[in-house]
Parts: C-alpha cells; sequence; structure tokens
C-alpha cells in the first residue's frame, strides 16, 4: 500500500519541553447522590504545535479534563488537584484574575454547538473583536479590523460584510468557522476544541478539519481535540488518549493506537464503528453494558464489568487492584493482561473483525 | 391482524414481488408568508421536490444527505404526519396521499416510526408501560395474555429487563430509551419502520448495540426499514440500498455495493470522500466541497449541486438532469447527471474493499 508520508506523522509528543503538561489531575463535583469523580488521576503532554485528540464517550471525562485546563469550573463545587502547567506556570489554585488573562490570550477553546456559544444579540465582529480588546487594549476601530482579518483567515465570504452579520445569519459551518476566527484571534498557544465538528454534516466537517489543519501550520498552535469519533482522529491528530471513566485507559500515537491498539476498550471502540469497506453482513461488536456511574465506580479496573478478557488475566486483579498506565511514555495501556497476550488477542481475534 | 410477530425463516430476495411502499414525484413545499393579519405568501421552502422512491417487504432502503436536503420531510410524508403537497405514495397498492383520518387508521398501525431524539421522543410523564402499550390501546388491540404481558415480551426482544415495565424513561440511559422508541414501533407487528436518525444521539458502542438489535429484528420479523440517517457507514452496515438526497431530490440510488463501490454522481463520491476512517493509512482522495448547500427557497436551476460541482458546464445551468440507469452501472444503480463519474471510479480504494 503506498503510504504517503504525511509531514506531521512524526511524534510530536517526544522530545522537547511540553506547552500543557497535566500531571495527577482529579477533578470531583460534590452532588446530592455523592461525590462524581470526573477525573481520577490523569497525566498527560501537549508540546507545542501539536495536536492530541482525546476519545471518549459521554461521561468519560474528556471535557470536564479542558473545563480544568481553561478553569472554568465553578470553584464552589468542584474540587480539583494535581497540576496543570501552562508554559510553566501552574492553574490549579490560580486566582481567576490570573486566569482571565490566560484565557483567550494564551489558551481558548472552540465549543460543540457555535449557535449556543455565540451570543444571539451581539454582531459576529463585535463577538470577535471583544476578546481582541480584552486582552490587547486597542480600539473599537482596530478590533474591527482584527475581525474581518480573522474573518477572511477562516475563510468567511465577504468579510467586511459579513462582520456586521448576528449568528442567526450564519449557516453551521460559518458559525463554526467564526468560533475558530473568535478563539484565534489573539494568536494563542494552545486551543482545545471540545466536539468541533460533532454538529456538522460530513462535508463541513471535512471542512472545517482542514481549516484547523491549515491554520495550525501557519500559526503553530497546539491542538487539544476532543471527540468521540476515532476517524477525526485519525484525520487530524498525532497523538490519542483514550478515556474510560474519568482515567486515560490508553495513550500513544495516531499509528500505534489505531493500528495496534492495546486496551480491550479501544479495541470495543474500534469494533463498533461500522467502516466503508468492512463486511456488511456480520453484526458489530459493540462494547457490551453501559458506562458506569462516576459516582460509584467498580472497584480495580472501571472497566472490568464490560470486558470480555478479565478471565485471561492471571492472577484476577481486575476487580481488586487499578491497573497504571505502562509503560510511563510511549504507547501505553492501563490493563491487567501482559503486552504478550495483548498482542495475540489482538492479532487473532480483533484485528480479522476490523477489515 | 395478527398480533404475534410472525418469525420469517430467512431474508426475501429483495426487490422481488410489488413494492410495499411506492412514492412517485412527492413534493412538499412549506409556505413562507409575509404581512400582519392578511398573510400573504412570498415563496416557498422547497423540501422535497419530486422524489421516486420504492420500498419492497422486508428491505433496508437508506436514505442520506446533508442537513436540509429533505430526507427527514421524506419520512415524515411517508407516515403522513405532513400533507403532501404533490405526488403520490402507495402503501401496499392502495393510494394514502390525501387518505383521511378514517382511511389512515388501519395503515398506520402497519407504518412505524423511530425517532431521533430518545430524550424528547417519549412521555416523560407516562411509565415504559404505558408508552409501550398506548399504541395498542389506541387502536384497540387486545393482545391474548393481555397488554401487559406483551409489553414485557417486547421489553424482551428489545434487550430491556421485563421487570423495568414502571418504571418512567428518566431512569434509562440514552441507549435504553432508544430501545423503548423501537419496543413501541414495534408493538403493533408494523410492516415498515421509518427510522429517523435512530443512532445518531448515541455514543459509539451504544449506537452499535442499536444497529444490531434493528439488524436483528429486520432479519427475524421480516421488516421493511426506510433508514433516514447521515452516516454513510452506519447506512451502508444497515441498509440493502442506499439512496442519496440532495436539496430535495434523489441524486443516486443503488444498491449499496454498487454505490459504495462505483459512485457515479459527483456528490455520492464526494460525500464518500469526505467520512472520515479510523485509518491512519487511509490514502483516500479527498474532495474537497467548498460552500454550502443552497436554499431550498430558491434552489439553483437545472443541476441542483451544479454550484458546488467541479464539473459544472454550461448544460448543468439549464437541463435538470433526469434519474436514470447510466450505461455501466449496475441493475437499478440510477444516478441524475450529465457528466458522471467514471464507472471505475471508486470512493473506497479497491483493495480495501477486498478485504
Amino acid at each position: 500500500m503506498t503510504t504517503q508520508a504525511k509531514p506531521e506523522e512524526v511524534s510530536a509528543g517526544s522530545g522537547g519541553t511540553p506547552f500543557l503538561s497535566v500531571r495527577d489531575l482529579s477533578v470531583r463535583f460534590s452532588t446530592e447522590d455523592g461525590v462524581v469523580r470526573a477525573v481520577d488521576s490523569l497525566s498527560f503532554d501537549v508540546a507545542p504545535g501539536s495536536t492530541l485528540g482525546i476519545v471518549g464517550e459521554s461521561g468519560s471525562g474528556k471535557s470536564v479534563t479542558n473545563l480544568a485546563v481553561l478553569g472554568l469550573h465553578n470553584p464552589d463545587r468542584t474540587e480539583i488537584s494535581g497540576s496543570i502547567k501552562l508554559d510553566g506556570q501552574e492553574l490549579v489554585g490560580a486566582s481567576n484574575r490570573e486566569l482571565e488573562k490566560l484565557r483567550g490570550r494564551k489558551m481558548s477553546m472552540i465549543f460543540q454547538d457555535p449557535l449556543t456559544a455565540l451570543s444571539p444579540f451581539h454582531t459576529i465582529g463585535k463577538q470577535i473583536g471583544e476578546t481582541f480588546r480584552k486582552h490587547t487594549g486597542a480600539s473599537k476601530k482596530e478590533a474591527r479590523d482584527r475581525a474581518i482579518e480573522m474573518l477572511t483567515k477562516v475563510g468567511i465570504p465577504q468579510p467586511t460584510s459579513r462582520v456586521d452579520d448576528y449568528p442567526h445569519q450564519f449557516s453551521g459551518g460559518m458559525r463554526q468557522r467564526a468560533m475558530i476566527a473568535m478563539s484565534l484571534v489573539c494568536d494563542p498557544k494552545l486551543v482545545i476544541a471540545d466536539e468541533p465538528t460533532t454538529a456538522l454534516d460530513v462535508t463541513v466537517q471535512a471542512q472545517i478539519l482542514d481549516l484547523l489543519k491549515d491554520l495550525q501550520q501557519e500559526m503553530g498552535t497546539a491542538i487539544i481535540l476532543i471527540t468521540h469519533d476515532l476517524g477525526v482522529v485519525a484525520r487530524t491528530a498525532q497523538d490519542i488518549m483514550v478515556m474510560y471513566a474519568g482515567r486515560a485507559v490508553e495513550r500513544g500515537t495516531v499509528r500505534e493506537v489505531l493500528k495496534a491498539p492495546q486496551h480491550p476498550y479501544t479495541w470495543g471502540l474500534l469494533s463498533s464503528m461500522p467502516s466503508l469497506t468492512g463486511d456488511v453482513d456480520v453484526p458489530l461488536r459493540p462494547v457490551r453494558g453501559t458506562p458506569p456511574s462516576l459516582i460509584n465506580l467498580p472497584s480495580g479496573c472501571p472497566f472490568n464489568p464490560r470486558c470480555d478478557f478479565r478471565e485471561q488475566v492471571v492472577g484476577g486483579g481486575c476487580t481488586t487492584e487499578r491497573p497504571p498506565l505502562s509503560p510511563a511514555t510511549g504507547h501505553a495501556a492501563a490493563c491487567h493482561l501482559t503486552p504478550a497476550q495483548r498482542q495475540d488477542i489482538f492479532i487473532d481475534q480483533i484485528k480479522p473483525r476490523l477489515g | 391482524m395478527s398480533n404475534e410477530p410472525t418469525l420469517k425463516p430467512a431474508v426475501p430476495t429483495v426487490g422481488s414481488g410489488d413494492p410495499l411502499l411506492s412514492i412517485t414525484g412527492l413534493k412538499k413545499h412549506f409556505p413562507v408568508t409575509d404581512g400582519f393579519l392578511f398573510k400573504r405568501q412570498v415563496g416557498a421552502v422547497h423540501a422535497v421536490d419530486g422524489v421516486d422512491l420504492e420500498v419492497f417487504p422486508s428491505e433496508s432502503v437508506g436514505l442520506v444527505g446533508e442537513s436540509g436536503c429533505g430526507k427527514s420531510t421524506t419520512g415524515r410524508l411517508v407516515t403522513r404526519l405532513l400533507e403532501p403537497t404533490a405526488g403520490e405514495i402507495r402503501y401496499a397498492g392502495q393510494d394514502i396521499t390525501h387518505a383521511g383520518r378514517k382511511e389512515l387508521a388501519p395503515i398506520r398501525s402497519e407504518i412505524q416510526m423511530i425517532f431521533q431524539d430518545p430524550y424528547s421522543s417519549l412521555n416523560p410523564r407516562h411509565t415504559v408501560g404505558s408508552i409501550i402499550g398506548a399504541p395498542m390501546e389506541i387502536n384497540g388491540i387486545k393482545p391474548a395474555g393481555g397488554v401487559q404481558r406483551r409489553v414485557q415480551e417486547l421489553l424482551e426482544t428489545v434487550g430491556l429487563n421485563p421487570e423495568h415495565y414502571n418504571r418512567f424513561p428518566h431512569e434509562f440511559s440514552g441507549g435504553q430509551r432508544q430501545r423503548i422508541g423501537v419496543a413501541r414501533a414495534l408493538s403493533l407487528s408494523p410492516k415498515l419502520i421509518v427510522a429517523d436518525e435512530p443512532v445518531s444521539a448515541l455514543d459509539v458502542s451504544i449506537q452499535a448495540q442499536v444497529v444490531n438489535l434493528l439488524q436483528e429484528l429486520q432479519r427475524e420479523l421480516g421488516i421493511a426499514f426506510l433508514f433516514i440517517a447521515h452516516d454513510l457507514s452506519v447506512v451502508r452496515h444497515f441498509s440493502q440500498r442506499v439512496a442519496v438526497m440532495y436539496l430535495g431530490k434523489i441524486v443516486e440510488i443503488a444498491d449499496r455495493k454498487s454505490l459504495y463501490e462505483s459512485p457515479r454522481h459527483p456528490y455520492t463520491h464526494a460525500l464518500l470522500s469526505a467520512v472520515p476512517e479510523a485509518d491512519p493509512d487511509d490514502d483516500r482522495e479527498r474532495i474537497r466541497l467548498t460552500g454550502d448547500v443552497p436554499s431550498p427557497l430558491n434552489p439553483p436551476s437545472g443541476c441542483r449541486f451544479r454550484t458546488r460541482c467541479w464539473k459544472a458546464q454550461d448544460k448543468c445551468a439549464v437541463e435538470e438532469p433526469p434519474l436514470v440507469q447510466l450505461s455501466g452501472n449496475a441493475e437499478g444503480h440510477l444516478t441524475a447527471c450529465h457528466f458522471p463519474e467514471e464507472a471505475a471510479v471508486s470512493g473506497v480504494p479497491a483493495q480495501r474493499a477486498e478485504v
């Protein structure tokens, strides 16, 4: 097969100091029913200019992690521990005033649903300019010019007149482009994109992903791409982290994780997805059961009630001991199966199914 | 009418015999009005504009397209939730295009619908038992052994615990709710189910569970499906024949093998190339469609896709291409294009299609 070497394939996770470094992050919410452990000792790094894809189902803690990075949780109800370092600066415990200086300037966010994330009362240009004025003290005129410049960059036709439009006058794809323009207006070094294309059609999704990639190459921004679609990650990211019940269960480069996945949950995700080329007469092999409640996590490995390979673990530590993410660097998985076992199971049982 | 689902041994040969549902020249225009007190019509949204489609017994037909292409409206016209503007809908040979309430009543029990959003399509004040039992009550059907027993049977069929008869929808997860919706659609032993994006609101692993369930039901109960979705890989997995819609018209229709392996319409080709696959070696040629779908208020003249088509010529603006079988196409593969793609051009690389 002709493998056209994609330039971004070089593992950006290794080497150099990470721009964002998260260590042992835990996020807990107190609710009437008990404490929700939304994120539990999570560690990851994002290198400057690279893209990390975070994959997982609803409730796996993807969005909570990134809201913690941006400091958007309500401090009265949230307990955050661990360390989040952005360009060397500690964010856990930082004051709101400090975070305010960073948000929009050094790090910014692209939300899933642009219609709810944009204010219906203000023009697109004003909303893009607002961030710019806050951080640079620019005048209204300068902010408007900057907004037009950004709209041109993200490919909005007739930016000089569209800048005065309201969000409802834009189509879904254009709104998402405007959101991207807004998040990049101060040249942030880290952009968190939370399901940026989930609400869009495939053709528009392809446009937006291409745009993000082009802008990343132009501006050298690091991107955290949160998604549930492994296809989107395969097309955009260099590194993947698979999350389950608030923890990372597998981490590695896109090639490592998608070509030689090590964790039973990743196997389940991959075999749940129908492909454009696979066999149509075989039923899909979804992960059985439903995700666990984050208030009352299963003991040991949180994935054990849904795992098909539990019996094969020597010593049976799945229900008692939580497996660590090992090895510490490179392609790692949190599973009690030995690497040799995983390798065998993947090649014998999982790979033939994937087609 | 029997209330017990009859088990059919195998999938009957698709395409044989008389169609269960046949649509010809179906149109739905939504009026756009202006003025106060005295409303006058200033235009019309051409949501569905001349659709021909046949669904045979026990067959699943997929309907794909971007948002706003009229696929959901078509579904709602078939179930007669909307009144068609023009055209004809025949169910089992009987014209139901403008059938009145009384005439429709017996047919309504044979055509059922599964909705997209499992949260808003179940009444939160009713128990699961009364939700699934309601269609029987309305139609005055008294199954042998009582409604409750039948409901519990249905719950078991869709993989839910029959003891959950008295629970309310909020006690279930998204995937389970969608199963309740499926059970409700099955309660009258329908012959045709219109499924409007039945899995798009669900997580990947749950989505696969529901797709498997629907596929099992289709095979075992011999129910015909009109499966409306925007996810091309799910449609390929579920439907034997697939129709691609663009701006109120079907642009291409074929059995899945023919459509996915040798799409002839540029739009189908572009759609297929935009689907991200979870494969880092995916080096398919990608077609970037520019811009958005034009407004259905004022659709382009001639071929509706010409504004985004890279092959468009003068002829496309003048003459509307008919939906015909092109030379080199398989039997039943119809394409509406003046300048179709080469028959050999494949949306999916051949070597991977062989796997």
